[in-house]
């Protein structure tokens, strides 16, 4: 292993299997598709990690549990857990899933990203980070920081 | 003027489209909107560009007049008219404030300021139109004096936040400075004598039943005795101080907290402004905007509000910001993350007829 990495061994789990939704003949295709669950964590199971070859899914970093979602409100809640709780990553983990999720929802969506409660040693400050539209604005207009989260969506586009 | 017998309602009266990205924040320019002066607006964007509204006098409809662009090379976050309304400050991500002159409807660069770190969240010019305010990331606040051909002398540094700087606010009639931060406080700060010794007198914290999370904006009444503020806790306050004493030359003259009005938001609160007429609006990540005034109940131990309206989905995403004109057209401009800007008048909602205040 590279050494440096905040942490070197991740426990990897195996992915889920991918359910097809099912689509009998008599659905109306104009009716308005409801945004679940399985739909979101889709958007984002397949994220790299920002210092791992491994997806967010099999690091667990998010499960299918951790997304909340109320379509009739336009809300969402995505809550991660970092491998480790000193992870430094954790605030690129976080923009990766808020950029994402901005890119794959409509614009009506109210998305909140935080950490799961007690698994980051500065949790608050992270969750105040990542929900802070005018930090996350001028973090996306770092080119060093959008090349790394580009690079972290790139699997989840495939 | 007496908001109690009848039901209001923020009528939309036009939709600006142009910005190509979310927008950040607003400004009427003073002298305009009233005497036959047609009412300009200034809008600053995500798109990295400024745009200036001017309305109509034949057909009422605001139209864009000019594109400021090609200067700032990241998201412009703020704008602020000088108070004689020849000058237009704009601060950007890219770390430098420009100062534009407007020749004629064309605007030329023609100053910029440069010293903070990183991006400048926002901009104040005093009421005099002598000093101007930058804050930013940087967690610093930044006083410039005005000199004459265009020029610009950082005056004072003020450190004390401890987190970046969302807001600069002068006071309306005195040179007392505001600032509000992530680091969930406000600050009041005032020149010592006439030297330049700038200094914080006050910090409004927790312990003084202030905010427990970001503070994003704040907004002085017409006789600037009041304070409001707006946060991420969902809260907005009002503060108040004794103009007499500030008046006679105590800027230590202290702010308290008045009351709170939590309850009417679920999401961040980003703006607030508030009327000369009396009335606080506020827009939020919720794409509503609401108005507040006075209420009559309000008692001796201070004042009480309640809400006058809410506007549902003002916007199709936030509202960053919301402004009055400061003339007689009241008019109110709504920015938002859908990249729009919205002009609403208020009236009655029985009688159709636009509110005479």
């Amino acid at each position: 292993m590279v050494s440096g990495l905040i942490n070197a061994n991740p426990v990897v789990y195996e992915k889920k299997e991918r359910r097809t939704r099912s689509s009998p003949g008599d659905v109306d295709e104009y009716a308005v598709e409801q945004i679940d669950q399985l739909e979101i964590f889709d958007h984002i199971r397949d994220i790299k990690d920002p210092e791992h070859p491994y997806s967010l899914e099999e690091l667990k970093v998010i499960t299918e549990d951790a997304v909340e979602v109320d379509d009739n409100r336009s809300y969402v809640r995505v809550t991660f857990t970092p491998t480790v709780e000193h992870c430094s990553m954790a605030t690129v983990i976080g923009l990766c899933l808020r950029v994402k999720l901005m890119r794959s929802l409509p614009p009506r969506y109210k998305v909140d990203i935080r950490v799961a409660p007690g698994t980051h040693a500065t949790e608050a400050a992270v969750n105040k980070q990542l929900n802070d539209k005018e930090r996350v604005a001028a973090a996306l207009e770092n080119p060093n920081l959008v090349d790394m989260v580009d690079e972290c969506l790139a699997p989840s586009y495939e | 003027m007496n908001f109690a017998d009848e039901n209001f309602e923020l009528r939309e009266v036009q939709k600006l489209e142009g910005h190509t990205d979310r927008v950040w924040s607003l400004a009427w320019k003073p002298t305009t909107g009233v005497d036959g002066a047609p009412a300009v607006l200034a809008s600053c964007s995500g798109d990295k560009t400024v745009r200036i509204w001017e309305q109509s006098s034949a057909t009422g409809s605001f139209q864009c007049k000019a594109v400021l662009e090609d200067t700032h090379n990241r998201t412009v976050r703020s704008c602020a008219w000088s108070p004689s309304g020849k000058l237009l400050a704009t601060a950007s991500f890219d770390a430098t404030t420009a100062i534009w002159e407007d020749v004629g409807g064309d605007f030329t660069c023609v100053s910029t300021l440069e010293g903070h770190e990183n991006e400048v969240k926002s901009v104040s010019w005093n009421a005099s139109g002598s000093l101007l305010a930058t804050c930013g990331r940087d967690k610093s606040v930044w006083i410039w004096e005005v000199l004459p051909h265009n020029e610009f002398d950082c005056v004072s540094v003020l450190q004390g936040h401890t987190q970046d700087v969302k807001m600069v606010q002068w006071h309306p009639s005195m040179d007392i400075l505001f600032s509000c931060s992530y680091d969930n406080t406000i600050k009041v700060w005032a020149e010592d004598g006439g030297n330049d010794d700038w200094h914080c007198v006050q910090t409004l914290n927790e312990s003084s039943s202030g905010h427990t999370s970001t503070v994003w904006a704040l907004s002085f009444n017409a006789s600037g005795d009041k304070m409001v503020s707006c946060s991420d806790d969902l809260t907005i306050k009002i503060w108040g101080a004794d103009i007499m004493s500030m008046q006679s030359g105590d800027e230590n003259a202290p702010w308290t907290h008045l009351c709170t009005l939590s309850g009417y938001h679920d999401r961040t609160i980003f703006s607030v402004h508030w009327s000369r007429e009396g009335i606080i609006c506020t827009g939020a990540a919720d794409d509503a905007i609401r108005l507040f005034v006075e209420s009559e109940e309000s008692v001796a131990d201070g004042p009480m509000y309640k809400l006058l309206t809410k506007k549902e989905k003002a916007h199709d995403m936030d509202v960053n910001a919301v402004l009055w004109s400061s003339t007689g057209n009241k008019l109110l401009a709504s920015a938002s993350d859908d990249g729009t800007v919205k002009i609403w008048e208020l009236g009655s909602s029985s009688g159709q007829k636009k509110l005479q205040l």
